[in-house]
């Protein structure tokens, strides 16, 4: 861009007689730094303040902001050791493990399964029966609140966490469906021709062929699906139902609802819920955008 | 079929999906394929889905069906003031949410391309969405506190001998304060679209115009905006999807109040209705956000059939 400003400096243009193109031409990249510079100021204060917070002694927090750190220097991993002892965080933090690994890699195998069928297997109906699939995406989970606590309590599936896998699955197939078997079309016909006339059978297919070439698609699917039900609320109010078995976004409200002044342990409880997908985020940036811009539709 | 078989060959080609030139699956091959979801999907969705609607027309005692009542739940929730204040907030948040999302997620990404830290200001900006709601909450919770030593936002108006201002316990301004924290979470997810939708233009166009003389402010409006107008389009409909279904924000932030102040459909439905054993009325919530969302689904599947062709 510079190069342009030169230029346009160098030979003027018609348009140069113009106000504002005389604007434009004035504007060098100072402005832009600064405007730049606000908004990362914007994005990042907030967090980084409540980072800083949850390692500061709680006499400090009550006495001074966190932006005035620099004058008590005192640093303490006791928020920390608080709240996943006392507070119970370090209990959730296995539940919110517990509760999303089936729940990721349950809808990947279900949706691999039957994206390849919707792409590559051939039946009467595919194509209406997939339209039905794409259909059902836009189902909001409210619609299922009501029967699938009536469905899995009498069997006591919402004291453990069965019916919370159930359904995170159950809503994750039309979206998984539909983004996989998108991709899964896009693969070489003749590969995966070549494949079934040389004698692999579908599944052999399916597993030597389909899915290790479809890596980047299943990957930012699963990052995506994960993160989802890691940050997911509202499922587990309905349909985890012991205390016990609370996820740390559920540990996390009550803390807040209980000690809306106890900034130390807040601090440090929400950044234990923030400390798995920062970790994703920053080590699979590329599939975790990727998962997350595919997954905008759901 | 079975009594007329055709040459498989003849059978006209399925838009999108690839057809291999072997004979039609076996059923115990779709079955392993295609049973799991099909009975998954069958169960726990389009059961649960036949089950709401017909719950939303009855008095739903004990979440059974009990006695058939019309449309008396939905008449009830009309009725119900703490209902329609929800929906007033959602198209508040409709509004609000959804244009300062876009317009921020614009200018940051135009101005982001002219710099060489691009990709680090999109990741610090796109941040917040890899965060839970929840979490969010608690954040800006943190901003919003009435202390001027601990919120950032009354230190920086006791600064200026302003305030200190209740944000979250205002009813007349705890909404907006909401909505800002989901514009917050939101804009770093528009940057990144709308940012490589602005890479998609051909730089020969812009250079094109910039040639017969056009300005940059000419070029932002005439060929840049048009442009890019589908992704727009495409990201408005994805931020209202997010708005009918938002919940966590209000009920971690402000759990609803004061009052009934930021209550949302979505909160609605769980505080007002199911919280309560009221199913019939939280199945009518239900039906209304679903109605609302169908739509979108036209509008999603279209997209997809035409995505489809190509």
């Amino acid at each position: 861009m510079s190069t342009d400003i030169v230029a346009a400096q160098a030979a003027p243009r018609t348009s140069d007689r113009t106000l504002s193109a005389r604007i434009v031409r004035g504007l060098n990249k100072t402005p832009i730094h600064i405007a730049l510079g606000v908004v990362a100021l914007i994005w990042l204060a907030p967090t980084i303040g409540l980072l800083i917070t949850s390692f500061r002694p709680r006499e400090d927090i009550a006495s001074s902001g966190w932006w005035e750190v620099l004058s008590t220097l005192r640093f303490t991993f006791d928020n920390y050791a608080d709240v996943i002892g006392a507070q119970g965080m370090g209990r959730s933090f296995l539940n919110s493990i517990i509760i999303s690994v089936p729940s990721t890699l349950l809808p990947l195998i279900v949706c691999s399964l039957a994206a390849y069928a919707f792409s590559w297997l051939r039946f009467r109906f595919r194509d209406t029966l997939f339209l039905i699939v794409v259909a059902l995406m836009m189902v909001p989970v409210q619609m299922g609140f009501i029967p699938l606590v009536q469905m899995f309590a009498p069997f006591g599936l919402t004291r453990g966490f069965v019916a919370i896998w159930l359904a995170h699955t159950a809503f994750a197939l039309p979206f998984g469906i539909f983004l996989l078997r998108n991709f899964f079309i896009t693969l070489p016909r003749d590969l995966i021709e070549a494949a079934r006339i040389d004698g692999a059978s579908v599944f052999g297919t399916f597993r030597m062929i389909v899915v290790p070439l479809s890596v980047p698609a299943i990957a930012a699917y699963g990052i995506f699906q994960f993160l989802w039900v890691w940050n997911d609320l509202l499922m587990s109010l309905i349909f985890v139902q012991t205390n016990a078995n609370y996820p740390m976004t559920i540990q996390v409200t009550t803390l807040l609802g209980t000690y809306g002044t106890e900034w130390n342990l807040l601090a440090a409880a929400a950044f234990l819920l923030m400390a798995v997908p920062l970790a994703v985020f920053f080590s699979l940036q590329r599939y975790f955008v990727q998962g997350l811009l595919a997954g905008s539709v759901k | 079929m079975t009594a007329n078989p055709q040459p498989i060959q003849a059978t006209p080609a399925p838009r999108g999906g690839g057809k291999l030139a072997v004979e039609r699956d076996k059923p115990a091959t779709l079955l392993l394929f295609l049973g799991p979801a099909v009975v998954l999907l069958l169960v726990f969705l389009v059961y649960p889905v036949i089950y709401t609607l017909r719950m939303s027309v009855d008095r739903g005692l004990g979440g059974n069906f009990s006695r058939f009542v019309g449309l008396d739940n939905y008449a009830s929730l009309l009725r119900t003031p703490s209902f329609v204040h929800s929906i007033e907030n959602n198209v508040l948040w409709i509004i609000f949410y959804v244009t300062f999302v876009i317009i921020l997620g614009l200018i940051i990404a135009v101005i982001a391309m002219r710099v060489s830290y691009e990709a680090i200001i999109k990741a610090i900006v796109f941040l917040p969405m890899a965060i839970a709601a929840t979490a969010l909450g608690v954040i800006w919770a943190f901003v919003y506190a009435y202390d001027s030593n601990i919120g950032l936002l009354n230190a920086l108006l006791a600064a200026i001998n302003v305030g200190p201002i209740a944000w979250l316990g205002d009813s007349s301004i705890a909404n907006s304060a909401l909505i800002a924290v989901g514009v917050w979470g939101s804009t770093g997810f528009a940057t990144v679209i709308l940012s490589a939708a602005l890479k998609g233009i051909p730089t020969e166009i812009i250079e094109a115009a910039r040639t017969d003389g056009a300005n940059e402010f000419q070029i932002f409006w005439r060929i840049i905006l048009p442009m890019v107008s589908l992704p727009i389009s495409v990201l408005a409909v994805t931020l209202i999807v997010n708005v009918i279904k938002l919940f966590d924000i209000p009920y971690v932030m402000t759990n609803g109040g004061p009052g009934d102040s930021t209550r949302v459909i979505a909160f609605e439905l769980y505080k007002q209705d199911l919280s309560a054993g009221q199913y019939g009325k939280a199945a009518a919530v239900a039906v209304v956000m679903l109605v609302i969302l169908i739509p979108v689904m036209i509008f999603n599947i279209r997209r997809f059939r035409s995505e489809a062709v190509v």
